[in-house]
């Protein structure tokens, strides 16, 4: 496996959501691609936006401008 | 083949739609589930879809486009998941099946029903909706365009007449969609039930619904999301809300490139074409002795059909004469459409509908209306 490096994840409630993350970032020109949801955060299926932690800044800021759907915003190790 | 069949199933699809099929079934894994590059693939298609139908609807948000085999299951899903006993709701003679079974099944659950009568033309006046509305209104239910006649129903005034109630609005695009414009925001619309494969030129079992947000459908069907798995009830959030089960990604991807196709070639022209075509026809077959045409065609804006009858002959009769003989393909029959029927004083005879798309053509047309003279004077 290998090695774990901080990573800023953004979670979704649907894969519409998730979807319209990733068309939004390459839009943006903003780093990340989709993984499966770690278990550190859930425990169910799905997928989640995993960028570096650099970009959580406008990350953030392209949600609330675009009205993303988000379910949640973290910091974690992967 | 001349195929004029096209209010049932528009034949052939655009270049492009069986390709991505193919490309689908050989390529995809399943959209939402996984995030490895096939799944993906399979969910970037998905999304962009959602995206050009929320477009071509005016439907606020792409994750409020929900997927359905067909706009019977679409309709289904917006009518019982929306109303329920004690509701009353208002819907009109010239429904198909798929709006009043639904209806005919909530009123044996409780609700009321009361229709828009339609009179010996076909034809609906819009003062009757003012008349139904009682304090228990919830919600009208009615087609864009009857599938039988091809008259249309004015759907900014009875979105008006529903924004002004306070009524839910729920929409059969059955027909139009596609062709004819439909703006969720503009008419006051709070549900559009669409099928993929007949205006919109997709293929079968694709189709949906499109709701305005804020408008809480109950799920009709609950299962496998790709999402919340440990959730026991179905999550809330459109689409997922509406979409249990692996969805129909293939069939949907030629969806995708059918809608490519009609933004290339344009709404206008093709509404334009098919309707010329229908106005060609009807205008060789008003006239001939023993032919009653059915429908307002009068209006220049209508759906591409023109239905009629010969006589007192037995719509499958003529339906199987012009296969036969002249190579003619029509629908005879009750189309589905019994208060309309009814009210054409058609239940026995059926009616022999004749209906176009964009691939039809001036020489196939007035094939098709030379072989009604004929048969019309044997």
């Amino acid at each position: 496996m290998r090695q774990k490096e901080e990573q800023c994840v953004v979670t979704f409630r649907t894969t519409a959501g998730a979807m319209a993350m990733e068309k939004a970032c390459k839009a943006a020109g903003l780093p990340g691609r989709l993984i499966p949801v770690p278990r550190t955060i859930t425990a169910g299926c799905g997928m989640c936006w995993a960028a570096p932690p650099s970009a959580r800044d406008a990350l953030e800021e392209l949600v609330m401008e675009r009205r993303l759907q988000v379910d949640g915003i973290y910091a974690i190790l992967l | 083949m001349i195929y004029l069949d096209n209010a049932a199933t528009t034949r052939p699809k655009p270049t492009g739609v069986a390709e991505a099929v193919a490309a689908a079934m050989n390529g995809w894994g399943n959209c939402g589930r996984g995030t490895h590059p096939e799944a993906l693939k399979a969910a970037r298609v998905i999304y962009g879809l959602r995206e050009k139908l929320a477009a071509l609807f005016g439907c606020q948000r792409p994750d409020h486009v929900c997927f359905t085999p067909n706009s019977t299951m679409a309709l289904n899903i917006a009518i019982n998941g929306l109303l329920g006993p004690g509701d009353h709701v208002i819907s009109t003679d010239l429904e198909h099946n798929s709006v009043l079974r639904p209806l005919y099944h909530l009123e044996r659950q409780g609700a009321e029903l009361d229709f828009v009568p339609a009179d010996r033309q076909g034809q609906i006046n819009y003062g009757d909706f003012e008349k139904l509305l009682r304090p228990d209104t919830k919600a009208v239910v009615c087609t864009h365009g009857s599938n039988l006649t091809g008259d249309l129903v004015d759907i900014e005034r009875v979105g008006a007449f529903c924004h002004a109630h306070g009524l839910l609005f729920i929409l059969d695009a059955s027909q139009t969609a596609g062709v004819f414009p439909i703006d969720m925001e503009k008419q006051h619309i709070d549900v559009v039930c669409f099928t993929g494969h007949k205006s919109l030129m997709g293929p079968q079992g694709t189709g949906g619904l499109c709701v305005r947000p804020g408008v809480e459908i109950r799920p009709f069907v609950v299962g496998g999301t790709g999402v919340q798995s440990f959730l026991a009830i179905q999550p809330e959030e459109y689409p997922a809300r509406l979409e249990a089960g692996t969805l129909n990604s293939h069939g949907l991807a030629g969806l995708s490139a059918a809608l490519d196709f009609l933004a290339e070639t344009g709404t206008d022209r093709i509404r334009s074409h098919e309707c010329a075509l229908a106005r060609r026809f009807y205008e060789q077959v008003r006239d001939i002795p023993g032919v009653t045409v059915y429908g307002d065609h009068m209006k220049a804006e209508r759906a591409p059909i023109v239905a009629l009858n010969i006589a007192d002959a037995d719509s499958g009769e003529v339906a199987d004469e012009l296969a036969e003989r002249f190579q003619v393909a029509v629908r005879p029959g009750a189309h589905c459409a019994p208060r309309l029927h009814r009210a054409l004083g058609t239940e026995d005879q059926g009616a022999v509908r004749f209906s176009w798309s964009w691939w039809n053509t001036e020489e196939e047309t007035d094939a098709a209306a030379e072989a009604v003279r004929t048969l019309a004077e044997e």
